[in-house]
């Protein structure tokens, strides 16, 4: 079916940036009837199309909602800038892609969560949808606004913004979450009686049943429900059945180039490494594979449905997967035939993932990549990366003998301990990588003729739920002089001309903290930035950063009290409400053993006790494999 | 072999772009399951070609693209298989072989025809229907091109082949050059004829159609006799295998696996074979220092020859 009509004029269309942003019409893009459905939601990702598009867990819950007969889902994402300024110039409200009509008519409006950057485009989303920026003003004729992903386990900065929070994995809740709209809008009970009745679902968090009270320091007194039979604390949502549960198997395909322009093969959730400062790894705990059976009927459906030409395998370390072997293999032979490309992120390298990259990568083309993120071996165990140097080095070998010449490395600066000596570890190290190359291989062998190592530090960002979350982040000053230092000890190397490195911007780094680990206070600092004008502040063409200094002075609060200061081991966290599995007793001993710099085996070698076992499933209840511990 | 598809577009996929229609069809042969013919080359892409691009916003009934096939089954079945892994606004009409010698879609293009009409409210002060012919009559209508480095003036009206008032539709109907070199936006004919009545149409002022492509089937010298580019082909009514290119794409997967294969063996024997030299060779670096090493950059025989294919 085609939606014939567009939400947007042709003058608009033919002025402004990307037009198939905006018009739908995908293929497999769901149309249906909508006065044979009963619920319309609308799924957004708050950030322009070819991010948002690119998103695999919108993929999987559209497919989901559009599955189920009485609901038609549709999605929507944040305008970009040149139709932003039309839209509200023209009061043209926010439309789904699929039926081109004003989200604003819908019964429910996802947004997905990501990362902290993008909660001003949460806002502007909210806008031109014409809907009332806070939940509190919100009448009955008002989509309900629900929010989910990683952000929404710390959901208090932007608690303000939303009825409702999902927390976890979408899969297993949505259904009787509808079923009981559906219940609701026949008996006629209205917004704030529905609401009050989801927040005794399972996972479900709704803002305005909960009251905070501060001590004097502006830390947390009291956190708790204010009415009868509202849950005080909220457990995630976990998909234990993962085999067999929802996936799309014809995923939506844009027409114009995106992000991530290939069929994605989810293979597993969680992870088994527990890195410290890795939010995701607490987070997606316990690790849950899927069938190797499944994943290959799904990949040749999803490559037949889609036409893509590459199929990407996504995990958060796919070498930890049992039966990669198997599945590789079979990729490889049904993708020779037909021309497809096999794009392997998140691999440990080793001897086995180099001979597959050899195999389905154009080498000469292609680089490897390290994420050691600290330079010595010392704040590696401060941070429980199980990567050593000698890992790298002798990765960095093998791959130098198999024709690679590009190596890319990942770093952070500005993490818990780290002292001038760790910085300019990631020099040396750097270093040594392309003196293995010169000193491996002759220069017959050489593929490129040159080595090429590019370097990249980011800023650590304390996040919730991590070991870290007690921990202070650097201030703006401290970062940038971090990143000069160690622009410095780069330049000192013998090998400095091979070296090539990059550091991130620290102002919006010291935010994403800010954010990330933030109370309600800070929907006030939200919404006067974007009232000043700022959204897309995951842009750093369009981030403002005295803009949400001047906000936040304007609010009488401080980033030293967000971010930098070291939190007491007592105190309690705005997100403490949340349970996301992993027990905060389990978090304070892994702060503990970070600072005798102690590392602690992953889910495979031995069971530290994190607390997700409650949950009955997935490695917790395999046969341990003390042979395994190495790095990723 | 050569396969012409006709198709027509409209509708909201109006908006999407030529290099993006070019893609949806890279993924639609893919999900039609269309035999399609790659190049023998190191990273292989499937061999089509487009044959004149049409302009975000614009309609069409006459959008041509050629492939190069293994296998085909009928005209008929290939047709449904395209329009089943289609999107709404993207439908193709037709799928016929192409004689050997026929040049690619690209090349062969040599007019389109459009239909042009005024959006209500947009239309110019002056009667344009009633004047057209006028201005057709002319024998010099020139307009001003932007390049890089100047303006220049070009005389369109040669590349008009025909241009007529539709006063039942209120549409102008125009026949022009479409080829590569000549090739005449019909908005520069409308800017032409509002500017030679000293009028500038309104922004957005009218819509286009395109009502087909045309080749021309007429020798060099001879005088023009313009076709639908899917005349020359022929409907399929019978599977056919082109066994000449099915070796053809053998032999470019047997050499692309020997010739990985060969890289890695020249890899293995210059790191084994050749150690003693590369001793040699970390002594002398030793001894001059290391600094220069990375300016090296010795010519690889491996990618030379990768060049070569």
């Amino acid at each position: 079916m085609m939606t014939e009509k567009l939400a947007l004029s042709d003058d608009i269309l033919m002025k402004i940036e990307k037009p198939a942003r905006y018009i739908g019409n995908e293929v497999n893009a769901v149309v249906k009837d909508k006065s044979r459905v009963e619920v319309r939601f609308a799924m957004c990702f708050p950030d322009v199309y070819e991010i948002g598009m690119s998103h695999l867990g919108i993929q999987i819950l559209y497919d989901m909602f559009n599955r189920w007969e009485d609901v038609w889902c549709e999605r929507v994402y944040s305008p970009w800038v040149d139709l932003d300024a039309i839209m509200r110039q023209q009061q043209i409200p926010l439309f789904g892609l699929e039926s081109q009509e004003p989200i604003k008519d819908m019964d429910f409006l996802g947004i997905t969560i990501q990362y902290e950057m993008c909660y001003t485009n949460i806002l502007q989303v909210l806008d031109l949808a014409q809907i009332p920026l806070l939940a509190a003003e919100r009448g009955e004729d008002c989509p309900i606004v629900i929010g989910g992903g990683p952000c929404a386990y710390n959901p208090e900065p932007i608690a303000d913004f939303f009825d409702l929070f999902y927390i976890g994995e979408g899969e297993t809740q949505y259904r009787n979450l509808l079923d009981l709209y559906k219940s609701c809008k026949k008996e006629g009970c209205g917004r704030v009686e529905f609401l009050r009745r989801a927040a005794r679902l399972p996972g479900m968090y709704v803002p305005r049943f909960y009251q905070v009270t501060y001590h004097e320091d502006g830390t947390i007194e009291s956190f708790s429900p204010t009415e009868e039979g509202i849950p005080p604390t909220i457990l995630k949502e976990v998909e234990m059945q993962v085999s067999d549960t929802y996936y799309p198997m014809k995923p939506v395909v844009p027409y114009i180039k995106v992000t991530q322009d290939r069929v994605v093969l989810e293979i597993q959730r969680g992870c088994i490494r527990g890195c410290r400062f890795c939010q995701a790894g607490q987070l997606y705990r316990p690790v849950r594979e899927r069938n190797v059976e499944m994943l290959k009927q799904y990949a040749l459906e999803m490559l037949k449905n889609t036409g893509h030409e590459e199929i990407s395998l996504s995990s958060l370390s796919s070498s930890d997967y049992s039966r990669l072997p198997e599945l590789i293999d079979f990729l490889i032979e049904k993708c020779k035939e037909k021309k497809i490309n096999i794009s392997l992120p998140s691999l440990r390298i080793d001897a086995f993932s180099l001979d597959v990259m050899s195999k389905v990568q154009d080498i000469r083309k292609s680089s490897l990549t390290f994420a050691p993120e600290a330079g010595s071996q010392r704040l590696r165990n401060v941070i429980n990366k199980g990567l050593t140097e000698e890992d790298i080095i002798h990765g960095s070998t093998l791959a130098f003998r198999g024709g690679w010449t590009r190596v890319k490395l990942y770093f952070m600066l500005g993490l818990p301990t780290e002292t001038p000596e760790d910085m300019r570890g990631i020099a040396e190290l750097s270093n040594k990588i392309a003196a293995t190359f010169f000193e491996e291989v002759p220069k017959e062998a050489r593929t490129n003729g040159r080595v090429q190592i590019v370097t990249s530090t980011s800023f650590f960002v304390p996040k919730p739920f991590t070991p870290f979350q007690w921990a202070g982040q650097c201030t703006r000053e401290e970062f940038i002089e971090k990143a000069y230092f160690t622009r410095k000890c780069i330049s000192e190397q013998l090998n400095q001309k091979s070296i090539k490195y990059n550091y991130h911007e620290a102002d919006a780094s010291v935010w994403e903290g800010v954010l990330a680990r933030g109370d309600r206070r800070l929907s006030r600092v939200i919404l006067g930035v974007y009232r000043k004008g700022c959204f897309y502040d995951a842009w750093s063409e369009y981030f403002k950063n005295e803009v949400w200094e001047e906000t936040m002075a304007e609010c009488g609060l401080t980033t030293e009290f967000y971010s930098h200061r070291e939190r007491p081991l007592d105190e309690i966290f705005p997100w403490d409400f949340i349970d996301c599995g992993v027990t905060k007793e389990f978090l304070k001993r892994e702060w503990l053993k970070a600072r005798q710099e102690q590392i602690s085996e992953n889910c495979k070698v031995r069971c530290q006790g994190c607390g997700v076992t409650r949950f009955g499933g997935g490695i917790c209840f395999e046969p341990r494999d003390v042979g395994s511990y190495g790095g990723c | 072999m050569k396969v012409r598809v006709k198709f027509r577009k409209y509708g909201p996929v109006r908006f999407i772009g030529h290099l993006d229609v070019m893609r949806f069809f890279q993924k639609c042969i893919r999900r039609a399951e269309i035999d399609v013919a790659y190049t023998t080359g190191y990273s292989p892409h499937q061999i089509m070609s487009f044959a004149a691009p049409l302009g975000v916003g614009l309609t069409s009934d006459g959008e041509y693209m050629d492939i190069e096939c293994n296998s085909v089954t009928t005209s008929q079945d290939m047709k449904e298989r395209f329009n089943r892994a289609s999107v709404p606004g993207i439908e193709i009409v037709s799928v016929v072989l192409l004689p050997e010698e026929a040049g690619n879609a690209m090349a062969s293009v040599a007019a389109a025809g459009y239909t042009v009409r005024f959006r209500e409210g947009r239309e110019p002060s002056f009667d344009y229907l009633g004047k057209l012919a006028d201005f057709y009559a002319r024998t010099e209508i020139p307009i001003t091109k932007e390049t890089k480095k100047n303006t220049l003036t070009v005389n369109i009206r040669p590349g008009i082949y025909e241009l007529q008032a539709d006063p039942e539709n209120k549409a102008i109907h125009m026949l022009v050059d479409a080829s590569s070199s000549g090739n005449i936006k019909p908005a520069s004919v409308m800017d032409a004829y509002a500017a030679w009545q000293g009028q500038t149409l309104a922004e957005n002022a009218f819509t286009v159609h395109r009502k087909d492509t045309y080749l021309n089937l007429a020798s060099a010298g001879e005088a023009r006799q313009l076709a639908p580019m899917d005349s020359i082909g022929r409907q399929i009514l019978e599977p056919i295998v082109d066994e000449k290119r099915l070796l053809i794409a053998q032999e470019a997967d047997r050499r692309r696996a020997e010739a990985a294969a060969e890289a890695r063996r020249l890899r293995q024997e210059a790191l084994t074979a050749k150690e003693t030299e590369q001793q040699k060779w970390l002594q002398s670096l030793h001894s001059a220092g290391s600094h220069d090493r990375a300016e090296e950059r010795p010519v690889d025989p491996q990618e030379a020859e990768a060049k070569d294919e």
